[in-house]
Order: structure tokens, then C-alpha cells, then sequence
């Protein structure tokens, strides 16, 4: 039988996975995949202690998390290409000033 | 069953996270990310989180990897990452110790403490078996939850002008201005 402890680790695997992935790679579109996983590690957590707790509302927050993760997405991808047609090719390490 | 289908989606899951961090070309990073979401869906069905499960593949695995792929294959950036070098010396041992921390510090907080809670009471709304899972849902977001939603309208119409504003072209006007500009960065670059 497969406990709430069991999910809670798998988040937590997911999540440390993502952390590094964000810390080690220089390209701006992996390092926003990374955050997607680190993102979903946490809705699992949510949705875990909801059931555990018996609570609807761990689903309802999962719910704004996801419209957050859309808009996000949709905010770094527009600065993504607006960088990339100044500056073909960058990496993170090259965006270190604010001014293109 | 439920074992089975947790042991299963585990492993995909974990194995399109490691995909994502470890691919080389963008694309397969891209693909991988789709397995772990779709691992996560089934994750979130064996939690009775039925409504969850279908919006995580409809907006993650639908909307927001089809950007991510967009995004990749407009830019044309989908050329292999050379991992075998090392931008700040030390950095991937410094990123493990932290992975390892955190990983670690979860996993303590998991063990020592007593996550049942029995006896408490719930916050929002009780699950139960009486609705369905999209009812109960619904009767909380549009009650407790309405103002948060009606910001997350607001928020979504926020992002979608400021990605139009962004990803514009420079006005006619301006680009006479900027287009020295531009060919010094072309240089100095």
C-alpha cells in the first residue's frame, strides 16, 4: 500500500531534480523547464496533504498554481525571444545586464 | 493496483525530470518534460484529483510544451549544448551539495514529523464521495476562492499584453534611431 510519505518523497526527488537542473544549465529554456518540474513536485505535495487531510482546498490551490505557470510561461518566453532577436544565441551567463 | 501504478509513474517521472536536466538538444529536453507531466497526471488520478489530471494534460502537456517547442524551434536554438564544460568552476559540486541538502532536509522533516493530523478539522471543504470531484472543486473556488479567481483573470490578461508588448517589433520610428545602435552591438558581439 502506497502511503502519503511515498508521494511526498517522490516531490521531493522531483523538485531536488529541478533545483539542480536550474542551478547547472545555462539555457534560458531549460532552466524554465526546470522550474516547471520544481513547480510540479509542489503540486503533487499539494494534492498529497490534501487528500491525507481530507481537503479540497490543496486541489483548489494546484488549480492557481497552474494558471500562475501559464502566465509565467508565457511572460519568459516573450522575454526569451525578445533577448534572442538582439542577441542570437545567448546564455544565462551572458544576461548579466538589464539594458540589451 | 495502486502500488503498481505509483511504482510505474515514479519511475517516469523521475526519468523525464533526469531527461530534462541532462538532454543536450532542447527538443529531447522538451519531449522528457511531456513524460513527466503525463506521469504526474496519473499520479494526480491515483490521488482522486480527477479534475487536476485532465487541466495538467489540456494546459501543461497541450499548451505550455507546444510553447516551449514553438519558442525552440522559432528561435532555432535546437543545436546540441556542449555539458562537458563547466561555466563556473565548481558550481555542478556546489549544485549537488544543495540538491542533496534539500533532498535530504524533505525527506528528515518527513520522517521526524507526524504528517496524519489526525483529527483536524478541513479548512475549505471536506472531500467526500457524495459529488464529484469537479463539483467540489467549483463550489469552493467560486465561494471561499472568488476574488482569488476573478485575480487570476486579471492576471492572465496582464501576462498575455505584456508577452504582445514584448515580442513586438520595433515601431518604424524608432528603428532608424536604433539600427546604428544595433549594428555597434553586432560588432562589439
Amino acid at each position: 500500500m502506497v502511503t502519503a510519505s511515498w508521494y511526498l518523497i517522490l516531490a521531493a526527488g522531483l523538485f531536488t531534480i529541478g533545483a539542480v537542473g536550474l542551478l547547472v544549465r545555462r539555457n534560458p529554456l531549460i532552466m524554465f523547464m526546470c522550474v516547471e518540474l520544481m513547480l510540479n513536485a509542489v503540486n503533487l505535495t499539494f494534492i498529497t496533504f490534501g487528500r491525507e487531510l481530507g481537503d479540497i482546498g490543496g486541489q483548489v490551490s494546484v488549480f492557481f498554481v497552474l494558471v500562475v505557470a501559464a502566465a509565467e510561461v508565457v511572460v519568459g518566453l516573450a522575454i526569451v525571444v525578445a533577448i534572442n532577436r538582439r542577441r542570437p544565441q545567448a546564455t544565462a551567463d551572458d544576461l548579466s545586464a538589464l539594458r540589451g | 493496483m495502486e502500488t503498481a501504478v505509483f511504482i510505474v509513474c515514479a519511475a517516469i517521472v523521475l526519468a523525464g525530470a533526469l531527461g530534462v536536466v541532462l538532454a543536450r538538444n532542447p527538443v529531447h529536453a522538451a519531449l522528457s518534460l511531456v513524460g513527466t507531466l503525463f506521469g504526474m497526471a496519473v499520479l494526480f488520478l491515483n490521488l482522486e484529483a480527477h479534475f487536476l489530471a485532465a487541466v495538467q494534460i489540456i494546459v501543461y502537456a497541450g499548451a505550455i510544451v507546444v510553447l516551449f517547442l514553438f519558442v525552440i524551434m522559432l528561435l532555432g536554438v535546437d543545436r546540441l549544448e556542449d555539458l562537458s564544460v563547466e561555466p563556473i568552476t565548481g558550481q555542478r559540486v556546489l549544485a549537488g551539495i544543495v540538491g542533496l541538502g534539500t533532498f535530504g532536509l524533505a525527506v528528515a522533516f518527513l520522517v521526524t514529523s507526524d504528517i496524519g493530523l489526525p483529527g483536524q478539522e478541513a479548512l475549505t471543504g471536506p472531500i467526500t464521495d457524495q459529488y464529484s470531484n469537479l463539483r467540489q472543486i467549483a463550489d469552493v473556488l467560486f465561494t471561499d476562492y472568488v476574488y482569488a479567481f476573478e485575480a487570476t483573470a486579471a492576471l492572465l490578461t496582464i501576462s498575455v499584453v505584456g508577452a504582445v508588448v514584448m515580442s513586438r517589433r520595433i515601431a518604424r520610428a524608432d528603428q532608424a534611431q536604433e539600427a546604428p545602435e544595433s549594428q555597434e552591438a553586432a560588432r562589439d558581439d
